[in-house]
């Protein structure tokens, strides 16, 4: 009988979070970023059947880089414990803080159990609050810690570039068009610097819209809405998206 | 859908054993719901009284739910069963929709409900019966539609309009004399809060306009922009004028006789 090498825990962990992070790199980015009225979630993304933002609940947002089948299974984790935990108590009881905790532990033990292979997901969750005050974005990544983050945050393959061009850029109160012009920019910048044009029909665009009159705030961008204000600029885009409110796909 | 079943089976009403009684069990019942289809829509509205018995539980009882953005659920029968049904029925609703991505048809809505007013029939035996109408746009046809319901869960489609609870025989008279097929939204919303008052003015469950302390009926409407509640001052606005002709005609507008 073979005896199994010996291979000591701080390699071992390291090898498990390199390959975690390689799968999430082949992955496209994604950007989440705070305008002036909610949270908007920006990334490239040329299927239109698989999303990588989702509603979870009232007010809270869910975006994931990596692999579908894996964010997919977490997604609807997310969504079933913020149902049973509104169903059982309240609609106000569920909080991102919340969900964001039951992601991290559950990503955690995947990632620190022997038996499993790390799960190859980045994940954000966001929730709007009544005021820019009130919001609140994390970032899970796969070894199941959370980064409480303000601003912007980019996930994904190329996200700490994006990230620091983000970072420099990023200012309070944007305007929808704004903060969606920002977002696609620093999309389009690939690792070697060099930049290349993303069409209208390969993003996907959600926003978590506190203006919105329903209890739930989450809407997607699509078709005309989103290629309008792709063009446009300035604060006239912004009272038209409000009154195109209505034709989103909901 | 069931997730509730595979995950919090305790928390289901169907679940529960009621333990052997004599007689029928005192609790507060909502009485009567009226809904109407007009071109592009459909209205649903409800008095606001509770009744225990013969005492008045409640005068400002809510009847009338959004079910989700396109669809709507009135209750008459056992309040507190009804209430926690259709806090299940949108919970499902919206947990199909989050995971699926789409909407269930409105056909698949109302089979839905129809499932979960069967797993109600051990209460309605004894006295606990939930009977809801069940209204909503539906996108892929553009039209309002309305479904009634049985104590056992049966289900039928109604055209033009229909009502439900202990005043519904009366209002649906008033609305048979008062329906076309033209309505605008304006004027349904008018034809049911019209019918609601024929309800109370001959059953003594159902609760009419109370002016003195505003209380007025609870009317919704379903159209392609989704479900919209009228606010209190247009319902009271469209009570106090209906309630301004009965000053000089007590029964109504009179139908044409022939």
């Amino acid at each position: 009988m073979s005896t199994p090498f010996y291979v000591s825990p701080q390699q071992a962990m390291a090898d498990r979070a390199e390959y975690a992070r390689k799968g999430i790199a082949r992955g496209r980015s994604l950007v989440v970023l705070q305008y002036a009225d909610g949270i908007v979630f920006v990334g490239e993304n040329p299927s239109r059947a698989l999303h990588k933002f989702s509603e979870i609940y009232d007010r809270i947002g869910f975006a994931a880089a990596g692999k579908y089948n894996e964010y997919e299974n977490l997604r609807i984790g997310g969504v079933r414990y913020a149902d049973l935990r509104g169903y059982t108590y309240d609609r106000d009881d569920v909080t991102a803080r919340g969900l964001a905790n039951v992601y991290a532990q559950t990503l955690g033990t995947i990632f620190s159990s022997a038996a499993e292979k790390p799960y190859e997901v980045e994940l954000v969750v966001a929730e709007v609050g009544e005021t820019p005050e009130g919001d609140q974005i994390y970032r899970l990544p796969h070894d199941g810690s959370i980064v409480d983050e303000h601003g912007s945050v980019a996930v994904g393959g190329n996200a700490e570039q994006i990230s620091s061009y983000l970072d420099q850029r990023h200012q309070d109160g944007m305007s929808l068009a704004e903060a969606l012009k920002l977002a696609v920019q620093a999309l389009s910048r690939d690792t070697n610097g060099s930049e290349r044009e993303i069409p209208a029909e390969r993003l996907e665009v959600a926003v978590l819209d506190r203006t919105r009159p329903q209890q739930r705030k989450f809407r997607r961008i699509v078709g005309r809405q989103l290629s309008r204000l792709l063009q446009a600029d300035g604060a006239e885009t912004a009272a038209e998206a409000e009154a195109e409110g209505g034709d989103d796909e909901k | 859908m069931d997730f509730l079943s595979e995950h919090q089976p305790e928390l289901l009403p169907g679940n529960r054993q009621l333990p052997p009684t004599q007689g029928v069990i005192e609790a507060p019942h909502g009485t009567t719901i009226v809904a109407v289809t007009f071109p592009g829509g459909v209205v649903l509205a409800g008095d606001r009284r509770a009744t225990m018995g013969n005492v008045i539980a409640q005068r400002d009882i809510e009847k009338v739910f959004p079910a989700d953005e396109y669809s709507a659920v009135g209750i008459a029968g056992t309040a507190g069963l009804a209430v926690e049904m259709v806090k299940l029925f949108q919970l499902e609703l919206e947990h199909f929709e989050k995971v699926e991505g789409t909407q269930l048809s409105l056909e698949g809505k109302a089979n839905r409900l129809s499932t979960m007013i069967r797993s109600n029939l051990g209460m309605a035996m004894q006295g606990l019966a939930v009977v809801p109408l069940f209204a909503g746009y539906d996108v892929d046809r553009d039209k309002g539609r309305i479904f009634s319901y049985d104590v056992t869960g049966g289900r039928s489609e109604e055209h033009g309009f229909a009502a439900t609870g202990s005043g519904s025989i009366f209002a649906r008279g008033a609305m048979k004399k008062l329906f076309r097929g033209d309505l605008s939204e304006q004027e349904a919303t008018t034809l049911v809060v019209q019918a609601l008052y024929d309800a109370a003015d001959d059953d003594s469950a159902t609760g009419g306009p109370d002016v003195a302390r505003r209380i007025y009926p609870i009317v919704t409407v379903i159209t392609e922009d989704g479900f919209r509640r009228l606010t209190d001052e247009e319902s009271s606005e469209i009570a106090r004028s209906i309630l301004e002709r009965r000053l000089e005609q007590p029964d109504g507008p009179r139908a044409a006789l022939l």
